[in-house]
């Protein structure tokens, strides 16, 4: 690992200064710090956020549930709070990586890394999420722009992530065998006027499957969606998944969530 | 007193390693060590223009850079294959020249080509960087199967082809063919596997410039076999100027076998710079440049009767090498491959070719069974679509075929000592219900999934050993193995052996039979292993042979303590030696009762004298003092276990997952020294065989990049991918060692593969699918069959 400057800001706007093109914000550093040893990313300055208190922590208002960005996945997956209002999201928390990651990782820097293949993105997508940033407030929709790519700007920081609660809502996961990463992710999230059925995993970025969210609109059922093909041309391919794989198993885990529900 | 062996006794190295007390290669660090990284091939297969080191040179902390033109010029030898193997036209195998630093060309992505010694790791690592190597890319040759077709890898070695190799008689075969009711043919792949112990290789060199003396800690599985073979091959220092500890060594697998590069390059540099240095691999370093296992493409034939008796067999093999041939590369695929390849079952006309191949990959070598898996999956696989498409049983069809009657000389090669196939298969059946599956496999397909089972019964020749018989087949050392029995004066024993512990537990079984034999506490036993310096010599462990060669190496070491002990209490106790019995650590006559305890001899043996004028010395006329005695063991024959395992696996035909339901393994080890320990090692043999079967995927791009280098993409098992192992044991003993036991370490690999895919492809209603069966190939399959069912409804 190459040298570099660490920071430890105990405010928001601290760490918001101390940011230039050659930094990065850490919490968990399930991602960065793994890069940074292999060599994949180097950075003058690391802007530890960890210690500011106010980023950290679990709201539950009556139409939604805020979870501040250093918030860890270990703490979603456990809350009473979430497990009572969206099951589906502490179910999602408590099935990334393995203990020592959700203990570490946040639901923050999972959404800001947008990996591909990162179970977070999808939960944002299906539950309308708004992302709250130092700045401002951004719809999921318009967070998540491609391949490691968000809407965030530089020293732009997240501070929480806002899930609104669902009438009915599920996760399911086809794990990648060797990284346990998503091949295939689908969260469905059921509203009075709209299902939004939102896939990881299967493209190169999260994104709302909007033939299956209509059919599922139209009724909320298994048998709604049975046989339905999915174009295959965009999906990923890899040595664990091919493109028409991964579009079958996109259908296959949104009837299983569907049945979940 | 209660025997020791046959107990199960925990294991006593626990503690040390699991309380984070074990004692690594990477935890030894020498004062003013140097830290090495190695500049490494990018390319699979390429010339070597240039290497300019000037510029890494000036880099900070650089204490020196050499390549292999240093290695040349100072005529360090390089890697070698252990075992010389005959192609069917009686010519010599053709290996090709392999030095520790690459000079000329490069061969396999990996491949070390320059080292950097700094300072600091970090300083190395920099300057390694800086290292400019010059090169011409050629096309690699990457495919097993299209290996001979490709350019030549190595200068005069045609096809790529190492040897073409043959045991067993074609014209028997094919008369035997051509008698046939039916025949039953199968196209396999046995996929490659990355070893992936828990520890990195590492190595520290420590030269001493006074007494020219250097010292390699690293991890191997056999510290004397690699002095030995560095001194001799390499050229790095005379046996008595060059100690090797591998101290706790974290899992081998097979792949600590070798000596390696890197192990050779720092302990001759170390000697060159003067000074200690450090070298511990990443894990993407042991991903490219461990080395592999399995990699076979076969073509198998079996030749039946309609009443499903097996008449001849035939095994068209392609073996991958990888870039070069090791220690154990050559052999692997020839005898420990060919005469385990007609299975438990009596075939009287068989034959195995296997034509060895060199390919850009990283070199293969013996792999948890080496050979035994492959040719267990082959056979099994064979009896199993035999059963199926003859539409008899698949046990009654392996009883059929079993041998009964012991020692069994099999058509080739192996004389079959002890066993009872027939029991091992009834109890499988009997503990895993196999009667019951039917309603098992409804009850499934009521849920929408798929059900299936699969039997494999296997043998397999272990305890690897006869040097006469091993060295008349082309190994380049005898494998018998040694053992040093020091009795102390106060009462401990000190047990040292040439076998090598890296998650055996010999430090608990090898006391259980010193304490057994000596008639001490288990307490008393201190086994030391792992050093050259300490004990008589030794040839490792791997090939299931710890127990049934270095074992018994051990007993006939006690057995001569006990024999000179008997001498000296006869003098101690004034009677002849014939008339005293050793019992529980006593030697006692047996009219009168009167007794010396070993402890109470031992001290006599160091203590033979007095100040009392007396005194009359209790050894016996011409006897040396001391009471310590070695022995070197080499059985006639190898041990021979077999079994029979059974799984089930439930599949989801929408998303391809495969669930191990049930595995029921029956294995026969002869006598059983500590049962705890033998579970450990089939749970842990299983494990590695499904993972297999169904997780391990290795992946190589046509150009020769490694896809699958980290565990991001390289599937290893977890815990959450089997169920609870039902385990059960039948015994006959093994004849060939006075404690008639058999090897236990491969089996679990040996039998897991073919019993999970004949269970995979009875669930896809017998479509063949290759080894891993992931999930997608498993969803293809499933697709088919529902097409298939649909038309036939």
């Amino acid at each position: 690992m190459k040298t570099f400057n660490y920071h430890a800001p105990k405010d928001i706007k601290k760490a918001s200064k101390l940011a230039s093109t050659s930094s990065a914000f850490l919490a968990g550093g399930m991602t960065s710090i793994p890069s940074m040893k292999l060599g994949l990313a180097t950075y003058k300055d690391i802007i530890d956020i960890k210690h500011i208190k106010k980023l950290s922590g679990i709201k539950v208002s009556g139409k939604s549930v805020t979870i501040g960005s250093t918030t860890k996945h270990a703490e979603v997956a456990s809350s009473k709070d979430v497990q009572k209002v969206i099951p589906s999201l502490a179910k999602l928390a408590g099935g990334i990586g393995d203990a020592q990651v959700r203990n570490r990782g946040t639901v923050g820097g999972s959404i800001a890394n947008n990996d591909p293949s990162a179970c977070y993105p999808s939960a944002c997508m299906a539950l309308n999420a708004i992302i709250h940033t130092n700045n401002r407030k951004i719809e999921a929709s318009k967070f998540f722009k491609g391949m490691f790519e968000t809407a965030l700007k530089k020293g732009e920081l997240i501070e929480a992530v806002e899930f609104k609660i669902p009438e009915k809502s599920n996760y399911q996961k086809h794990p990648n065998p060797a990284s346990r990463y998503a091949i295939v992710g689908v969260y469905i999230a059921k509203y009075k006027k709209e299902v939004n059925v939102a896939v990881t995993g299967a493209k190169s970025s999260v994104y709302i499957d909007k033939d299956l969210s209509k059919a599922l609109s139209n009724s909320f059922s298994s048998k709604a969606i049975e046989g339905m093909e999915l174009n295959s041309s965009e999906m990923n391919t890899d040595i664990h998944a091919s493109g028409d794989f991964r579009a079958s198993l996109v259908v296959t885990y949104t009837k299983k969530a569907v049945e979940a529900c | 007193m209660a025997s020791l062996v046959g107990s199960r006794v925990e294991r006593k190295e626990d503690k040390r390693l699991l309380t984070g007390k074990g004692r690594y290669t990477a935890d030894i660090n020498i004062s003013n060590q140097t830290y090495a990284v190695f500049v490494r091939s990018p390319h699979a297969r390429a010339k070597i223009k240039k290497i300019d080191i000037s510029k890494a040179l000036k880099a900070m902390g650089v204490v020196e850079i050499l390549t292999g033109a240093e290695i040349a010029t100072d005529k360090i030898g390089g890697l070698i294959a252990g075992w010389a193997i005959r192609s069917e036209d009686g010519s010599e195998m053709k290996v090709p020249a392999n030095p520790p630093l690459a000079k000329d060309s490069v061969n396999f992505v990996g491949e070390p080509i320059a080292v950097v010694f700094a300072e600091s790791l970090d300083e190395a690592k920099a300057a390694a960087d800086l290292v400019n190597v010059d090169y011409k890319v050629l096309k690699g040759v990457i495919n097993t199967a299209e290996a001979m077709k490709g350019e030549t890898i190595h200068d005069g070695i045609e096809k790529n082809l190492c040897y073409d190799w043959l045991l067993g008689d074609r014209k028997a075969v094919e008369e035997a063919f051509a008698k046939a009711d039916k025949i039953i043919k199968v196209d396999l792949i046995n996929n490659r596997c990355i070893p992936n112990a828990m520890e990195p290789r590492a190595c520290v060199v420590d030269y001493n410039t006074a007494s020219e003396e250097i010292t390699l800690y690293t991890t191997s599985q056999n510290p004397h076999l690699s002095r030995l073979i560095m001194s001799a091959f390499g050229g790095v220092a005379p046996e008595n100027k060059l100690r090797v500890v591998a101290p706790d060594v974290g899992g081998g697998f097979g792949s600590k076998i070798n000596v390696y590069n890197e192990e050779i390059v720092c302990s001759w540099a170390s000697k060159k710079i003067e000074r200690p240095i450090k070298w511990v691999a990443e894990r993407t370093e042991s991903f490219l440049t461990d080395t592999h296992g399995r990699d076979h493409v076969t073509h198998a034939e079996l030749a039946v009767t309609n009443e499903g008796k097996f008449l001849a067999f035939k095994n068209e093999t392609i073996a991958n090498l990888g870039a070069y041939a090791r220690v154990f590369g050559t052999v692997t695929p020839t005898y420990l491959f060919g005469p385990c390849a007609t299975g438990v079952y009596i075939i009287p006309a068989a034959y195995t070719n296997v034509k060895a191949v060199y390919t850009n990959t990283a070199p293969v070598d013996a792999y948890r069974g080496a050979g035994r898996p492959e040719a267990t999956y082959t056979i099994e696989r064979l009896v199993e679509k035999a059963a199926m498409e003859l539409g008899i049983d698949r046990t009654e069809i392996r009883m059929k075929n079993f041998p009964t009657e012991f020692p069994f000389k099999q058509t080739l090669v192996h004389t079959v000592d002890s066993g009872d196939y027939v029991a091992g298969l009834q109890k499988a059946k009997q503990m895993s219900d196999y009667a019951g599956f039917d309603a098992r496999r409804k009850k499934s397909e009521a849920n929408g999934k798929l059900r299936g089972i699969g039997v494999s019964s296997y043998f397999e020749a272990c305890g690897i050993a006869p040097s006469a018989v091993v060295m008349s087949l082309g190994c380049g050392v005898g494998l018998w193995e040694s053992s040093e029995v020091r009795f102390n004066p106060t009462g401990q024993v000190s047990v040292f052996t040439g076998a090598h512990s890296h998650g055996q537990g010999h430090d608990t079984t090898f006391a259980q039979i010193a304490a057994d034999e000596l008639g001490v506490g288990l307490e008393a036993v201190d086994v030391v292993h792992g050093d050259t310096d300490k004990g008589t010599f030794g040839m490792g462990t791997y090939g299931s042979r710890s127990l049934a060669v270095g074992g018994i190496a051990i007993v006939n070491a006690c057995r001569k303590i006990v024999a000179k002990g008997k001498r000296v209490a006869a003098k101690m106790l004034e009677v002849s030696e014939d008339e005293i019995d050793f019992k529980d650590g006593e030697f006692i006559v047996s009219k009168s009762n009167k007794k010396k305890t070993i402890g109470e001899v031992a001290f006599a043996c160091y203590l033979p004298g007095s100040r009392d004028s007396d005194f009359k010395s209790p050894l016996p006329e011409g006897e040396e003092p001391g009471l310590i005695e070695s022995s070197f063991f080499d059985p006639a024959n190898f041990s021979f276990p077999a079994g029979s395992h059974i799984a089930e696996v439930e599949i989801d035909p929408e998303t391809g997952e495969v669930k191990v339901e049930k595995y029921t393994a029956v294995d026969d080890f002869g006598r059983i020294v500590n049962p705890l320990v033998v579970e450990g090692q089939v749970h842990g043999g299983i494990a590695q065989g499904i993972g297999q079967a169904l997780h391990e995927n290795t992946v190589y791009d046509e150009t020769g990049q490694l896809i699958t280098a980290s565990y991001m993409d390289y599937t290893m098992p977890r815990a959450d991918n089997f169920p609870d192992f039902n385990l059960g044991f039948t015994c006959t003993h093994a004849t060939s060692n006075p404690l008639g036991v058999k090897g236990c370490g491969e089996a679990g690999a040996i039998a897991s593969p073919p019993t999970i895919m004949n269970a995979v492809i009875d669930a896809l209603g017998g479509q063949e699918i290759t080894m891993p069966a992931t999930a997608e190939k498993v969803w293809k399959a499933c697709k088919v069959l529902k097409k298939k069912n649909a038309k036939a409804a």
